[in-house]
């Protein structure tokens, strides 16, 4: 089985988004992979162990940061890893997928995965644009895909609980929505001899696509209101609690 | 594998007679071998041929470990339990057991054959996370945080200095300072980054600059110490972390090296040697009493307060310093020093260490309550107002603690707020 997964380096939210001009400041942020693909790596290495195969991880290198999440996948089970070396940290989800639909197509996958989305746009546009430029069906929101013989039973997520069972056939683009494990841990050795031994294949970006979308603004929230904390002794407190419920009309 | 062990064979003889005493019977067996041997060596052997975990096969069973471990008197727990598993078919590196020591030493303080925990349970780690095997997933969390950003709660590194304008003093960066310092501050990850941490950090500036102390620190520059992450078995990331950290030491002149945390000085002055660093590291309340004759006329506010200490593990057992902090609290007008029942050598474990600190869900679901829990109620009981902290891991599990045992009314102060509180007067 090969098996392609194409990850997405994002601005980290960890820390407050610092905003410069009408974008994210992409200079005075960490990026950090796709918490989905993370999912999508786990799902590739579990079919991997389950019938053989390779995985290829490729990735748009934004702000040429991205061996790291490379290592770190080659460390979790990934055989091959690749990137394109963009150095363009505001290439929006449409641009990232020509390039790499475009790095992808000699591979000749049976498999593509993307996360089912990214939570610097949360459009979940990656997988089934590179299903467009790929000609692939796309199966998006999977909680576990599953090889067999010469296609894949795949598992979907819909709201309120319920699941369904599809069999695809080969080759398809999945929107990874959650690996049937949690992502395993790579130690930390494992990772740094990697990073020592492996080879990180380049490729150019080629083709041009975009959304046609651009910023015109990036503010973070306004703030409308708060909690007002309400101090004292607890009769004085309640005594606060009743006159502000009668002061509102509830009682 | 060596053998160790050699299984024993129970002989029932039908007819025995001893002494001219005819002793025939089922019962005869109790004359040969104790039964004990009779279970299987193998999977004690399994953690005794890793490298470090050797002391583990030494264990005769006395118990005394029991007595003293911090998290039987939560849960059912200890060496001499963990071996005995093992004899009875637990396989430690794949069970929850392997995760619940916190690495106190008290087990080792009184064990008699030197059955090492501290270096046992971090081989034994290593090994399960090597192969593979189940790792809590709020430790995995706090290994990639480290990795990541530089620190276990996964904040940016570039805002590892950010806590400096809360102090309200200056607090000079070496990268900027550019000449040699008496005093090299190590601020660490929890006082540079969580709330309660900065508290305390923002106070030791404001002692520090209070006491002429000629000290800078290391800025954006400084990473993890990542000795708790080692003893939960990631040792690659301890390496990745001290090569990152000797490096910026030794970038800088400076004569000694004061750190916040007792896992700081533990990782600086026990284990950074053996990569090659050897240079001398302070805990803060060993520096701070060392200037007690300069920080006494400063304590000028009484802090009319009962206040109980907590002695860290990592200060106490593992690095020897039980007085150092008693002395500061003491030199503060006002304060009543009281004693809880386990103090000092024997003094009980708050959880943090050893990786605890990033498993407390983990730990409170194979535990009848949290150590910390266990801690703040002994703290409490003794009438205490404050319960007084060295270790920046502390606060956080304390606060928590006092509040889910009904105690709030037991205040959770670093020693450095206590000292700065004095000096300030609020």
């Amino acid at each position: 089985m090969n098996i392609v997964v194409a990850i997405k380096h994002i601005p980290s939210i960890a820390d407050d988004l610092p905003v410069s001009g009408n974008n994210v400041d992409f200079d005075s942020v960490d990026f950090v992979m796709n918490e989905w693909d993370e999912q999508s790596i786990e799902q590739a290495v579990l079919i991997k162990e389950a019938v053989g195969g390779t995985v290829t991880v490729i990735g748009v290198d934004l702000i040429e940061e991205l061996d790291n999440a490379l290592h770190l996948a080659l460390a979790k089970g990934a055989d091959k890893a690749v990137k394109i070396t963009a150095d363009e940290p505001g290439a929006d989800s449409h641009m990232q997928a020509k390039w790499l639909a475009e790095a992808i197509k000699g591979m000749s996958p049976d498999m593509v995965f993307a996360g089912v989305q990214a939570s610097n746009d949360i459009d979940g546009q990656i997988g089934p644009i590179l299903a467009a430029y790929l000609d692939m069906p796309y199966i998006g929101g999977t909680s576990s895909v599953e090889a067999s013989d010469g296609s894949a039973m795949v598992v979907k997520e819909f709201a309120g609980g319920a699941g369904a069972k599809y069999s695809v056939g080969l080759p398809f683009v999945a929107g990874i929505q959650a690996a049937p494990k949690p992502p395993r841990y790579a130690p930390i050795s494992k990772v740094r001899q990697i990073a020592q031994t492996a080879t990180i294949d380049k490729v150019e970006p080629s083709g041009d696509a975009s959304g046609r979308l651009s910023f015109k603004k990036m503010a973070p929230p306004v703030v409308t209101g708060h909690a007002e904390m309400i101090e004292g002794s607890s009769k004085e407190v309640a005594a606060k609690i009743v006159e502000l419920i009668k002061s509102k009309g509830l009682a | 594998m060596t053998v160790k062990y050699e299984k024993a064979k129970a002989i029932e003889k039908e007819h025995i007679i001893m002494d001219g005493v005819d002793v025939s019977g089922h019962w005869n067996r109790m004359f040969e071998q104790r039964t004990i041997f009779e279970y299987t060596p193998e999977l004690i052997e399994k953690i005794a041929d890793i490298p470090d975990a050797e002391s583990f096969a030494n264990c005769y069973q006395c118990a005394k470990c029991v007595a003293v471990c911090p998290v039987d008197v939560v849960g059912n727990y200890g060496p001499r339990k963990l071996y005995r598993y093992a004899q009875t078919g637990l396989d430690l590196t794949e069970a929850s057991e392997l995760w619940l020591c916190t690495t106190c030493a008290n087990c080792l303080r009184v064990c008699p054959k030197e059955v090492n925990m501290v270096k046992i349970m971090p081989a034994a780690r290593e090994q399960a996370i090597l192969d593979g095997k189940f790792v809590p997933a709020e430790l995995q969390q706090a290994f990639e945080n480290t990795a990541k950003s530089g620190n276990p709660l996964g904040q940016p590194q570039r805002k590892r200095d950010a806590w400096i304008k809360e102090s309200g003093v200056e607090v000079p960066i070496m990268k900027d300072l550019g000449r040699k310092v008496n005093v090299l501050w190590y601020v660490g990850s929890y006082p540079s980054y969580h709330p309660r941490g900065i508290d305390a950090a923002s106070a030791a500036a404001r002692i520090f600059t209070a006491l002429g102390i000629d000290f800078a620190v290391l800025g954006k520059e400084e990473k993890d110490d990542a000795d708790s992450q080692r003893l939960a078995g990631e040792k690659g990331l301890f390496e990745m972390m001290a090569e990152h950290n000797i490096e910026t030491f030794n970038k800088y002149e400076w004569d000694e090296l004061v750190v916040t945390g007792p896992h700081e000085l533990n990782a600086f002055k026990n284990v950074y040697p053996k990569y090659g660093f050897e240079r001398p590291v302070v805990h803060y309340t060993t520096f701070l009493a060392r200037h007690l004759d300069q920080l006494k006329p400063l304590l000028k506010h009484p802090v009319n307060k009962k206040i109980t200490y907590h002695d860290p593990c990592y200060l106490g057992r593992h690095n020897g310093e039980y007085e150092a902090p008693r002395q500061l609290l003491e030199a503060i007008p006002g304060v009543e020093l009281v004693e809880m029942a386990r103090n000092r050598q024997n003094g009980y474990c708050c959880g943090g260490g050893g990786g605890g600190m990033w498993m407390d869900s983990f730990t409170a679901k194979h535990t009848t309550m949290r150590l910390s829990e266990k801690r703040a109620m002994e703290a409490a009981s003794t009438g205490a107002d404050v319960l007084a902290v060295a270790c920046p891991f502390e606060v956080s599990r304390f606060e928590d603690a006092v509040k889910s045992t009904g105690n709030e009314h037991v205040g959770v102060l670093d020693i450095l707020e206590l000292l700065d509180k004095s000096m300030r007067g609020e």
